[in-house]
């Protein structure tokens, strides 16, 4: 079959516009290398919506931050993913700090962004008591926000192929060639005709790009260390809080999460040879702590539940790179879409249909109804008569299988059910939101598993995955093989 | 909405105690709480020997001192309601507990005391912040014991174990035992953390070696583990640079210590003890809320079920008077004059004082005696027959004369079980009592390569020499 659109890429970016390719009558396919959507930047990140006074102003970078951020709360409130206008703070260390300030605000305004203004170190600590000592004065952004950002991922991805279109995973796209009015594109995981393509690559966007043209922009793959602590850490600050960048470099950032855990970093490091390197250093974990404990005095590191890296997509041009490719009509691409490029996300699939639009694509739209909301039960997000009401009509959601942060057996079932079915123990906990907590799946693991063999009839325990292809969990028990 | 005396959470060795002695004790008005399907709590997959010398006068397996316990409750304490596979999902400082099961939904219980026996938690990667990648193949020994002996999964074939606690100890001769290669035991501190007859009986019987002072500064591999980097530590257990050494392996176990499960007792607003992790009581294990008592592991980390079993005791008598209106709350004396726990003191290795001397004749042996917990260090020369010094008792000697002559060992593993509909299952099985050391893998082939037909139960005899520790 021939697609009219192919996506390259499933991550936010991806699925944004694959989600809003929804309304319009074409075939599309989104392809991934990887066994899952978000498996790059989408699922390490800051998960920040930030409010937009970063991006110089007049960039598309701006334009399209602004407006992500604005379109953010009703796109998750249509896909039920969580997301919290918690606000964000940038905190002066000194005078010459609130300089900085001053430039960011002016910026701010400038972007469109709302409400902001600089706060003295009174107010500052009245709305976040464990803000540390230094700090003088705060740039205050209330729309600035906190998101899950595998679920806003998977959310759209997962509404994308509810309404009929296509994800294929495993398929990392190696060979693109023009036959005709078609593009053929040679993946891991079979061959697709497409009549356009959209290239969504995130770190690998000039590489892909590389498959039909010399690209004229160089991916900077750089690399982000975190510490996720416990959710009584989690408690201590209330709105994400960030650091002026200075002499000793860019600051990082304390926040809430969304699930209620305190998450601290990012680093920052050029990656030179692996590119997907996402281990952790002690190095760098160790400048966290010590950056961090500026902006919030008490932080336990003792709590901590995990470490990870994400890596940015960081180009050697300033601005996003959104556009047909030059000189190769029916390609486009979304490429160095670095932070903020969560925030962004919303817009960029619209700002996408509107370049297919303005490129002649042809987009008819759908003579019939189709439905762009996402139902999702949270069951530890909601009340108690709530639970007993739903616990009542649907006994699954009445046992807990994820001790830590209380995931009940009918979410896990929601999660199975998923139009993009869950291929592992991470998948299972990007979805039902499973082994995130402090335990890290020690006590749903054995659970999840179960579920998962349960899934397909005559599943061997030997092809279960922590998560990426190769990540198999057993080994044949050879004790007990018949000799 | 459902009224009881007394609500105990928990249904491992400490909650099973605690219930029966509350029944006992007079309150006959008792429910009893557990998440899980079935009772017994983590000695369910706690397969090995070593349990129930102190409080059955019997050395038993995990999953025997749990049916012991259960039978127990039953015979003295018929009375108690018991709910399983229910979540307790909070509970309050006025003594309300918010409930959840599959047949009564989301229920509210209001109890006149609680005795909380929730038990503990493994400490995982995240909280010994150990830099690297994030691949498959890295769990705590816990989490290993069950996929190795609940469902019958093989977790690695080249594994370390990182903390010398006892759970990283027995699953090392665990996994010995199941075909894999254990190629160290890494420990940050100078000394072991688990009892000395584990290090006898699951690192040297197998000569695993145990590197102290050393820990894991990296993890690598992209989807499985294929190494990790192992450095050595200075006196504040930083890594010294240029001490690291790689080592290759697809598996790491973590047995870095233990939690008590206080989630429930933060958000009633208990106060919680930072040196135990556990809530703070009194003499009378009365927590700082009036009226809600702790035991076992949820209250501090305990190395032996038998003295959880103990503890327990003592808070259902204490909650069974609380109720009675015998006694007065003591929830003040858990703060102002708590109860203090023994702190687990790891001694380093000590030698034994009354040393007979030796004349070079014969040569002299030292062993740790595996006999009971206490672990005393023996020496033994040579002689014929052999002298023994260092022994707490007779038993001692008995053993060190065996090991040196003809070493002797319990058998512990798990055995399939083919369900009448034709499934397969698995249940533990030990050896009949002990057999020649050198008999072990033997015996553990012969069984590993057998299925039984069910119904099993405890205590029969599946193999010849071979019995049932749990039943199907
Ligand atoms: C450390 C860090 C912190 C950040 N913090 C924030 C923040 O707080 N707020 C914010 O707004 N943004 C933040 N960002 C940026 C944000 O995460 C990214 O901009 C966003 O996730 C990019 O999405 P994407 O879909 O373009 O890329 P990705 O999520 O990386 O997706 C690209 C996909 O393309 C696939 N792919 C690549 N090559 C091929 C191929 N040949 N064939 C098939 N598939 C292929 C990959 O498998 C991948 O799934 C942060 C980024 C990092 C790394
Ligand atoms: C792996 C391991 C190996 C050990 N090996 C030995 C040994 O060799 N010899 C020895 O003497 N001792 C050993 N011990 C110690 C001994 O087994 C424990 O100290 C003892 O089991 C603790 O008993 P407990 O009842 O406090 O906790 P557990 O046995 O952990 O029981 C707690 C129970 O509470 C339930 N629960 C928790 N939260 C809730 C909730 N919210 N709602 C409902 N139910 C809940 C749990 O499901 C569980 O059944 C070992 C311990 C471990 C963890
Ligand atoms: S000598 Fe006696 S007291 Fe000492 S460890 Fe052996 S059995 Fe226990």
């Amino acid at each position: 079959m021939k697609y009219d659109i192919a996506i390259v890429g499933a991550g936010v970016v991806g699925a944004s516009i694959a989600y809003n390719l929804i309304p319009y009558d074409v075939s599309v396919l989104l392809l991934d290398k990887n066994n899952d959507v978000a498996m790059g930047a989408t699922r390490a990140n800051s998960a920040i919506i930030h409010a937009g006074y970063d991006p110089k102003p007049g960039t598309l970078m701006a334009r399209l931050n602004v407006e992500g951020n604005r379109l953010c709360e009703k796109l998750c409130a249509d896909l039920s993913v969580p997301f919290k206008r918690c606000g964000s703070f940038v905190l002066a260390f000194s005078d010459a700090e609130k300089n900085t300030l001053q430039e960011l605000f002016e910026r701010g305004v400038k972007n469109g962004v709302p409400d902001l203004r600089i706060i003295d170190a009174g107010e500052l600590r009245e709305m976040e008591p464990g803000i540390g000592e230094e700090a003088v004065a705060a740039l205050y952004a209330p729309s600035a926000g906190i998101v899950n950002p595998w679920e806003l991922c998977l959310a759209q991805a997962e509404v994308f192929v509810r309404n009929g279109g296509t994800f294929v995973g495993n398929a990392e796209v190696t060979a693109i060639t023009k036959s005709n009015d078609a593009f053929s594109i040679e993946t891991t995981n079979g061959e697709f005709e497409t009549a356009n393509l959209i290239l969504a690559c995130g770190i690998q966007a000039d590489s892909v790009h590389g498959l039909i043209a010399k690209p004229d922009f160089q991916i900077v793959p750089t690399r982000g260390e975190y510490f996720l602590l416990d959710k009584s850490e989690g408690s201590k600050v209330n709105h994400v809080i960030f650091q002026c960048p200075n002499e000793l470099g860019k600051g990082v950032l304390v926040a809430p999460t969304i699930h209620g855990n305190m998450i601290c970093g990012p680093t920052s490091e050029v990656l030179k040879e692996d590119i997907e390197d996402t281990a952790t250093t002690s190095a760098k974990l160790a400048e966290i702590k010590t950056k961090a404990a500026r902006s919030v005095s008490n932080i336990s590191w003792r709590d901590n539940v995990r470490n990870f890296s994400g890596i940015r997509a960081n180009s050697d041009n300033d601005d996003f790179i959104i556009r047909e490719i030059p000189d190769c009509n029916g390609i486009f691409e979304a490429a160095g879409i670095k932070s903020p490029g969560l925030a962004s996300s919303p817009a960029i699939g619209p700002y996408m249909v509107e370049l297919l639009k303005s490129s002649g694509i042809a987009l008819p739209e759908k003579s019939g109804s189709y439905d762009m909301t996402r139902k999702k039960i949270h069951f530890r997000d909601m009340s108690n008569e709530d639970r007993a009401k739903l616990v009542a009509s649907d006994p699954a959601y009445g046992r807990i299988v994820c001790r830590c942060e209380g995931v009940t057996e009918g979410e896990i079932r929601d999660a199975i059910a998923s139009p993009i079915p869950p291929c592992s123990l991470d998948a299972v906990k990007r979805r039902a939101g499973t082994g995130m907590g402090r335990c890290q799946g020690g006590f749903c693991g054995p659970r999840i598993v179960e579920v998962l063999l349960a899934q397909k009839e005559d599943t061997s325990p030997l092809s279960i995955l922590q998560d990426a292809e190769g990540s198999n969990l057993f080994f044949t028990r050879e004790t007990e093989v018949e000799s | 909405m459902r009224n009881y005396d007394i609500v105990v959470i928990g249904g491992g060795p400490a909650g099973l105690a605690a219930a029966k002695s509350a029944y006992e004790n007079g309150c006959h008005s008792v429910l009893l709480i557990e998440r899980d399907t079935k009772l017994g709590g983590i000695l369910n997959q706690c397969i090995h020997n070593g349990f129930g010398l102190a409080h059955f006068g019997e050395e038993l397996t995990g999953p025997e001192y749990a049916h012991r316990a259960m039978v127990e409750l039953q015979e003295t304490a018929s009375g108690v309601e018991i709910l399983l596979d229910t979540f307790v999902m909070e509970i309050t400082s006025d003594k309300t507990i918010y409930a959840m099961n599959k047949t009564d939904g989301y229920f509210e219980i209001f109890a006149k005391a609680i005795i909380l026996a929730m038990g503990c938690r493994e400490k995982a990667r995240g909280a010994l912040a150990i830099p690297g990648t994030r691949p498959a193949g890295v769990m705590t020994a816990g989490l290993a014991q069950h996929y190795v002996n609940i469902d019958g999964y093989m977790v690695g074939r080249k594994v370390v174990i990182l903390g010398s606690g006892d759970i990283g100890l027995i699953m090392a001769r665990r996994m010995v035992l199941e075909g894999a290669d254990v190629l160290a035991c890494i420990e940050i501190a100078p000394q072991p953390g688990g009892l000395a007859r584990n290090i006898t009986q699951c690192l040297e019987d197998y000569g695993i070696p145990l590197y102290l002072r050393q820990t894991v500064t990296a993890i690598h591999g992209k989807e499985r583990l294929t190494g990790i980097t192992v450095s050595e530590v200075d006196e504040n257990y930083t890594p010294i640079p240029g001490t690291e050494r790689e080592i290759e392996c697809d598996t790491l176990l973590l047995s870095c210590g233990l939690i008590p499960e206080n989630e429930l007792s933060r958000k009633a607003g208990l106060a919680i003890d930072p040196k135990t992790g556990g809530p703070f009581a009194s003499e009378s294990l009365e927590t700082s809320v009036p009226g809600i008592f702790a035991c076992g592991n949820v209250l501090h980390v305990h190395d032996l079920a038998d003295n959880v079993t103990k503890e327990a005791i003592e808070a259902g008598k204490a909650a069974a008077l609380f109720v009675g209106g015998t006694k007065e709350t003591t929830s003040k004396d858990a703060i102002d004059n708590p109860k203090e726990f023994p702190r687990k003191v790891v001694k380093p290795v000590e030698e034994s004082k009354q040393e007979i001397a030796d004349d070079g004749a014969y040569g002299v042996r030292k062993m740790t005696c595996i006999i009971c917990p206490r672990g005393c260090q023996l020496s033994v020369v040579l002689s014929d027959p052999p002298i023994v010094s260092g022994n707490s008792c007779p038993r001692g000697e008995e053993y060190a004369i065996a090991e040196v002559t003809h070493p002797m060992r319990t058998l512990t593993t798990t055995i399939r079980v083919r369900y009448e509909d034709g499934s397969l299952g698995r249940i533990s099985v030990k050896s009949n009592g002990e057999i020649p050391k050198e008999e072990l893998f033997e015996l553990a082939g012969k069984i590993h390569h057998t299925i039984i037909d069910a119904p099993v139960q405890v205590g029969d005899e599946v193999l010849p020499g071979v019995v049932a520790t749990s039943g199907t």
